[in-house]
């Protein structure tokens, strides 16, 4: 598609306070002009979007895609298309892959071999230490030169405070966000689910919400310490929520994002040991819930990423001990948020902010606004598309999610990368049709 | 025979939502096949030709061999699969498992497994009515169901007593299904032990008396149970040594003297002697527990019979 138009959607791009009907310009794949009634001189293909919302291509800065390594739960065919399919036109994917992404070429040839991929944009972190063993930094000139946007060891907390502070000394000099997942791993050992009531009916080991609490402290301890940025990673307790929020206000240098699942669920969606409401960090109380949404308004959290994390039958279908951490996120992540936004009275463009122009400016991204100039990364949505959602019609290869079966409304229904088509919702209705 | 207007439901995972009648119903049908069990001919023919499978992940030779000695005393017929001597050892999982046993279509299967959930999850993949022999620190209903029957047995009543139950609550699958078990009938209960053998929300979640010390707990009480610490795992973890754990939460003479003087003592097996109780309490007359050894088999012929023959018994294949 060289040139192409999006007549008559509303278009919301809090990052130029916009949000009225409206008429985009495509033009190279770039956005050329965001105007009502624009009628442009090479009369271009024209898109219908009356009665869609076109946001800023949605980005989720916490995907887990599996590549290299561990191909059966996901690959970076299918976790691009899963993304595309949910409305994300780039995903910043983890490094904790076998083996981990610690070094440039390892970076360079994912990047490259996503290119031929017609799905979401490829981001990615890389690890914070050789090997994500938490003692000894990569080498982030080298990865930053490579195209890594970020460093972190997710899955693991750099529990050594001394390497800690160097990282975060040393990660700004290459204009790289750390993202911590903070969890105090010694307290953590051995946990299934949050520590509780429903461990105590399941008799199950618990994590306590401390072990997110304790390892949140130290790190905004040393985000004290040496003034530099820090982001945290899938917050999921009312404590953590609380010492963000205090660190906050003393105006330091710390951001934060929570899950969808965190948002809706608590500890009882384990039930009778479903190994689909299992990850880590666990889900917690109604209270923690309630926090975190209250975050969400007040702007203590930022972002909203999903935490993507695909896994085989033969890592969930077993003993709910040995199950896997993790559920998938790419495909149910817009629809919840809809969903939150009606709940909680979140308006559209702070939702957009959330999910495309927050964690843009945090990783330093092109995309998250639809000014002119910029790529013509983004979401068109159909807030009133009713669907029951089927992990195994969708596009991820990991069905491990609690939101089977979930009826939905809202979707995005055409995703455009560069001014690329790269997703089409199927089963268009009569409104959305004439889109094609 | 017993109980032919209550619902049953298809699994026996743990005693949670199950009502007094249905715990009553269960301590009435033992209480006939204990019957059984002091005739000279200790056979019934209830579940000629039906198939028992017992599937023992963990070893547990007293469980198994009192689930065996039911379901002989039924007429079924046993199979034994163990980890070690089924293909487990060979790296079959569970749901491959659960799959095999489908196979051999049989009509009720006894599971022991390590992992808290493994009973509820053959439960929700077989048609075959399943029996949970114990799933890690969750559950153990044959335990607890033979523990009621125990104290109702010479108490005549569940209701109102008060039962002290001391030790590793956190680890104790015994514990959490007495728990509800005795909560349902409409007992006191007064749980007891070192901070880091109890779990938090205890409480709140079973409404229940909690004390760090046994004095409280035991002052008083109708029924003490004890619980069984796993000496090799847990000393110097959760408590100093086995040492100081007997002085200060092991039932001695004098401990005893707290409860009721026709208290019952009550302890799963096998018993540490000198540990959790002083050999003295062991063999003294109120200790029930070489009684739960007898009643265990009653109370196993009781839910067989009542699971095997339940015409709930949903007929689909669900694996
Ligand atoms: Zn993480």
């Amino acid at each position: 598609m060289i040139s192409c138009l999006i007549k008559g959607g509303r278009v919301i791009d809090p990052a130029r306070q916009l949000d009225q009907v409206a008429d985009i310009w495509i033009d190279q794949g770039r956005i050329k002009a965001v105007e009502p009634n624009l009628s442009p001189p090479e009369a271009p293909q024209a898109l219908d979007a009356q009665g869609l919302w076109v946001l800023p291509g949605l980005i989720d800065m916490h995907v887990h895609l599996r590549e290299p390594g561990q191909e059966h739960k996901e690959d970076l065919q299918s976790g691009l298309t899963a993304a595309v399919a949910g409305g994300f036109t780039t995903v910043l994917a983890m490094p904790n892959t076998s083996p981990p992404l610690d070094s440039a070429p390892l970076i360079t040839g994912l990047l490259a071999r996503a290119q031929e991929i017609a799905g979401a944009r490829l981001c990615l972190a890389a690890t914070m230490t050789r090997g994500r063993q938490g003692k000894e930094l990569s080498e982030y000139q080298d990865l930053r030169a490579a195209g890594a946007k970020a460093v972190t060891d997710d899955g693991s907390w750099v529990a050594d405070s001394q390497v800690m502070r160097r990282i975060l000394d040393y990660a700004q000099v290459f204009g790289l966000l750390p993202l911590s997942h903070a969890q105090d791993p010694i307290l953590a050992a051995g946990g299934a689910i949050i520590e509780g009531r429903m461990s105590a009916r399941l008799g199950l080991p618990g994590i306590p919400a401390q072990a997110e609490e304790i390892a949140i402290f130290r790190d905004l301890a040393l985000v004290e310490l040496t003034g530099q940025p820090l982001h945290i990673c899938h917050v999921s307790t009312q404590q953590g929520v609380g010492l963000i929020r205090a660190a906050r206000a003393k105006g330091l240098p710390v951001s934060a994002e929570t899950a969808p699942h965190y948002l809706f669920l608590t500890e009882e969606a384990v039930g009778e040991y479903n190994s689909a409401a299992k990850m880590n960090p666990p889900l917690g109380t109604k209270a923690d819930r309630e926090a975190l949404r209250e975050a969400l308004k007040d702007g203590t959290i930022s972002v909203i990423a999903t935490d993507h994390a695909p896994h085989s039958i033969l890592d969930k279908e077993v003993e709910f001990i040995d199950a896997a951490f993790g559920i998938t996120g790419l495909e149910t992540s817009l629809p919840l948020a809809l969903e939150l936004a009606r709940e909680i009275d979140l308006p559209i463009p702070r939702l957009v902010e959330l999910m495309s122009r927050n964690p843009a400016r945090l990783l330093g991204l092109p995309g998250g606004s639809l000014a002119p100039g910029g790529p013509a990364d983004i979401t068109i949505v159909d807030p009133e598309l009713e669907f029951i959602y089927e992990a195994k019609k969708g596009f991820s290869k990991g069905l491990n999610t609690p939101f089977e079966g979930r009826k939905f409304r809202g979707r995005a229904v055409l995703t455009l990368v560069g001014g690329e088509i790269r997703y089409r919702w199927p089963n268009l209705t009569r409104q959305s049709q004439a889109c094609l | 025979m017993f109980s032919e207007n209550l619902t049953w439901p298809k699994d026996l995972i743990d005693l949670r939502g199950l009502s007094v009648a249905h715990l009553m119903a269960i301590l009435d049908a033992a209480e006939s096949f204990r019957e059984v069990s002091e005739r000279e001919i200790k056979k019934v023919p209830t579940l000629r030709g039906k198939l028992v499978v017992l599937f023992f992940h963990e070893n547990s030779t007293r469980t198994r061999l009192s689930f065996e000695v039911a379901a002989k005393r039924l007429s079924a017929d046993t199979l034994s699969l163990s980890s070690s001597g089924s293909s487990m050892a060979k790296g079959e999982t569970l749901l491959d498992t659960a799959k095999n046993i489908e196979a051999m279509a049989p009509d009720a299967l006894v599971i022991r497994h390590s992992a808290a959930g493994a009973a509820s999850f053959l439960g929700q993949r077989l048609r075959c009515p399943v029996l949970n022999a114990g799933d890690g620190a969750h559950a153990h209903p044959t335990q607890a169901r033979l523990d009621l029957f125990s104290i109702r047995r010479p108490k005549g009543r569940i209701e109102g007593l008060k039962v002290a139950i001391i030790g590793d609550i956190a680890h104790s699958r015994v514990a959490r299904s007495n728990l509800i078990g005795l909560g349902t009938l409409g007992a006191r209960v007064a749980v007891a032990g070192p901070p880091s053998m109890l779990v938090r929300s205890l409480s709140e979640e079973y409404g229940v008396e909690v004390y760090h010390r046994p004095e409280p707990a035991l002052e008083g009480a109708d029924v003490i149970i004890m619980l069984r610490i796993q000496l090799e795992r847990q000393s110097g973890q959760l408590f100093p040594g086995a040492r100081e754990y007997a002085r200060v939460y092991g039932l001695s003479q004098a401990k005893l003297a707290l409860a009721q003087p026709d208290a019952l003592v009550l302890h799963p097996g096998p018993v540490n002697q000198g540990v959790e109780m002083t050999p003295e309490v062991y063999h003294s007359p109120q200790s029930l527990i070489l009684d739960q050894v007898t009643n265990g088999v009653a109370v196993r012929m009781a839910l067989l019979y009542l699971l095997v023959d339940n015409p709930e018994r949903p007929k689909s294949l669900v694996v």
